[in-house]
């Protein structure tokens, strides 16, 4: 109680006024996130102590490298006897490390591919680029399977037609229903694939044979070979991944089941198993003569690995959501599929990100696991590197590239998927 | 008009035609064993508005939520617009792009704009040329006057705002009927009036309107029914003069000594 002058009345705004001096700049910066107090005074100090001494230790290793010999004793001599690193073996074998026993002619071709792979993403990956160029990406596939592998440019084109075939019985058969209509798209691409395709490869080839030498998957190897793994893997696995984790969100009690056992399944299966089971027991309940390739076989695997791992990753997306979203969306009168398209995917996805691009990362580095079925992946061929007697006994330099590499690769999706979230944030939380 | 304001009994009944929008007949739901409604027998005709009032866990929102089938009733028959809800998904989908539903806590999409909140319904489900449905939603949009914020998030915005946005969204897809599901329970008090004249306009222009509610003040502004529920039954239904100042039964009058004491 205020005797006498009850009522308090603020005439106009007061000014506002600069912070303190130790409370703005550099000094606030240094202050509040270095020495605080003084246990954060000393572990500043201790932490820059410890950087200094690491940098002081492999700095005369790295910087003595040697570049330029033909074996690991040139090296040696070189150096006689000072302390360095030497990279000549990463000069010598680099081409080894990225394409394996690919032939050096041929070297172009996968150059070319990762070249027009960059540009089949780049429309994938950011919305300014037009929209029109997602035709390109739909394309690559085929172009650059052609370009790999070799053999006749037929044999992706009529893969393609497989596709066309299988769009056009949908559109017609549209009206019977969407599931009816699904199922006999995929029965009609199917059987344009098993008994018309090859006919109509080959008495194309014949006509006009538009082929580069073949390539077969034994001579490929190192960085394409994980590249091609990874990047197959991990553009089949989402798109999957998706539909097996509406599955297993689904209503209906045979797909539920279905996706529940599938996930639980190749979850608790060692991934090593499943590439022995591609290498190995594959050919015996495929029919006798077919000869699956290995490569093939090991994408394919890789792919169900990644995609379990994904739908559980988007159904915890999917679980974040709040139920109010699915009843607006069918409220506004959206059926299932738009609205998980339109409304619930957006968001879904956009949550999972974290979970999402972490699968990408562990998919790309498991493809080094092929090395146990006798594919060459880097660190095959490193191996193989340090068997020969130019190089045996050379370990850090080889594996430094091989996981500066992969760092890149994988720190490069790590950044763009933090630009994806700052991008699609509009929550305004 | 200022919700509370007018009392008179006979409020205008311009509008209100012979045709029935909604004919609601023996519904009964269940949630496992627990028995959410009980023969809940009603029509609407077109034009009408209805306020159902009730206290929670009564089974008004369970009972509007019906109407558009986001929940399914086990017996009884529910025409809307003269087309039966069954487990037929055309009718389903056909039901729900001619009633639009304002929820309690908005359910804007948080990841589109306002303005493509608004015209996602219309291009995907009516197939609206894009201009034409960008030129729809501006309109509702200017209704509920928030035109300015169309190219905003939905989280950048006031929740007032928001369940305007809401109301212009379902506008947008030319809706017979409106259900309102507790629209401004979410809100602070003085965010409320804004939706509350948005729907007061909304009710002079004639739509038919199912009102879950506990804004008295704007029953007795706008309604011509007043629905009461208690344990998943309709109890009392009557004119909001009447319903306020002569209610019948004993759980009626203690419902509205309790909201309207304070």
């Amino acid at each position: 109680m205020i005797d006498g002058n009850p009522a308090f009345v603020r005439g106009e705004l007061l000014p506002a006024r600069e912070p303190p001096a130790g409370e703005k700049g550099l000094l606030k910066l240094c202050r509040e996130n270095f020495f605080r107090d003084w246990l954060s005074a000393l572990l500043t100090v201790a932490s820059l102590i410890a950087v200094l001494l690491i940098v002081h230790s492999l700095s005369p290793w790295l910087f003595n490298a040697v570049w330029n010999a033909r074996s690991l004793n040139e090296c040696r001599e070189i150096l006689n006897g000072a302390e360095g690193a030497c990279f000549a073996v990463i000069r010598d074998r680099w081409a080894q490390l990225l394409f394996g026993f690919y032939p050096p002619t041929q070297y172009w071709r996968p150059v070319l591919a990762f070249g027009l792979m960059l540009a089949a993403l780049a429309p994938i990956l950011f919305p300014s680029v037009p929209r029109r160029f997602l035709l390109f990406s739909t394309v690559f596939p085929g172009l650059g399977y052609w370009l790999i592998w070799g053999g006749s440019l037929w044999l992706p084109l009529t893969a393609y037609i497989g596709l066309a075939v299988g769009g056009i019985a949908m559109r017609l058969t549209a009206r019977l229903g969407g599931g009816i209509a699904a199922g006999l798209a995929f029965i009609s691409a199917l059987t344009w694939w098993l008994v018309a395709s090859g006919p109509v490869t080959t008495a194309l080839a014949q006509l006009l044979p538009l082929a580069l030498a073949t390539v077969t998957s034994r001579e490929m190897g190192g960085f394409l070979l994980s590249i091609v793994i990874g990047v197959t893997g991990i553009s089949l696995s989402l798109p999957l991944g998706i539909v097996l984790a509406l599955g297993r969100r689904s209503t209906m009690p045979l797909v539920m089941m279905l996706s529940v056992v599938f996930i639980e399944f190749i979850r608790g299966v060692p991934l090593i198993t499943l590439l022995f089971t591609a290498s190995l027991l594959l050919n015996s309940f495929l029919p006798p003569g077919t000869n699956f390739d290995l490569i093939l076989r090991v994408i394919i695997m890789v792919t169900l690995f990644a995609t379990a791992y994904m739908a559980e990753v988007i159904r915890g997306g999917l679980a974040a959501l709040p139920q109010g979203q699915h009843e607006a969306a069918e409220a506004l009168g959206l059926d299932y599929w738009k609205a998980q398209r339109l409304v619930i995917m957006p968001q879904a996805l956009k949550i999972s990100i974290p979970g999402i691009v972490n699968s990408f990362i562990g998919l790309f580095k498991d493809t080094t696991l092929v090395v146990f079925i006798g594919l060459l992946d880097p660190i095959a061929l490193s191996n193989s590197i340090r068997a020969t007697t130019d190089w045996q006994g050379i370990y850090w330099e080889l594996f430094i590239f091989i996981g500066g590499l992969f760092f890149l690769l994988c720190f490069g999706m790590s950044r763009y998927s933090m630009h994806l979230e700052r991008r699609l944030k509009t929550d305004h939380r | 008009m200022e919700p509370g304001i007018d009392n008179e009994t006979g409020r205008s009944r311009a509008g209100v035609s012979e045709e029935i929008a909604i004919r609601i007949e023996a519904m009964n739901k269940w949630y496992g064993s627990y028995h959410a409604l009980r023969d809940i027998n009603l029509s609407v005709k077109s034009g009408e508005r209805i306020v159902v009032a009730g206290p929670s866990g009564s089974g008004k929102s369970t009972m509007i939520r019906c109407i558009n089938r986001l929940e399914e009733h086990q017996s009884g028959r529910i025409f809307v617009d003269g087309i039966e809800l069954s487990s037929d998904l055309k009718n389903i989908d056909k039901v729900r792009s001619e009633v639009g539903m304002v929820f309690q806590h908005f359910n804007l999409f948080p990841h589109l704009t306002i303005l493509e909140n608004c015209t996602l319904a219309p291009i995907w489900v009516r197939q609206t040329p894009r201009n034409e449905a960008i030129q729809t939603a501006m309109h509702f949009l200017e209704k509920v006057k928030i035109p300015e914020q169309a190219h905003k998030y939905p989280g950048q915005l006031s929740g007032g705002q928001q369940q305007r946005v809401a109301i212009a969204r379902s506008l947008c897809m030319k809706p017979k009927i409106m259900l309102f599901d507790e629209p401004t329970s979410a809100l602070d008090p003085e965010m409320i009036k804004e939706v509350l004249d948005t729907m007061v306009e909304l009710a002079e222009e004639g739509m038919t309107m199912l009102c879950v509610t506990h804004e008295m003040a704007f029953a007795q502004a706008v309604a011509n029914r007043v629905i009461f529920m208690d344990q998943g039954q309709i109890v009392e239904e009557n004119n909001p003069h009447d319903f306020f100042n002569n209610p019948q039964s004993g759980r009626t009058r203690l419902f509205l000594s309790q909201i309207l004491r304070h």
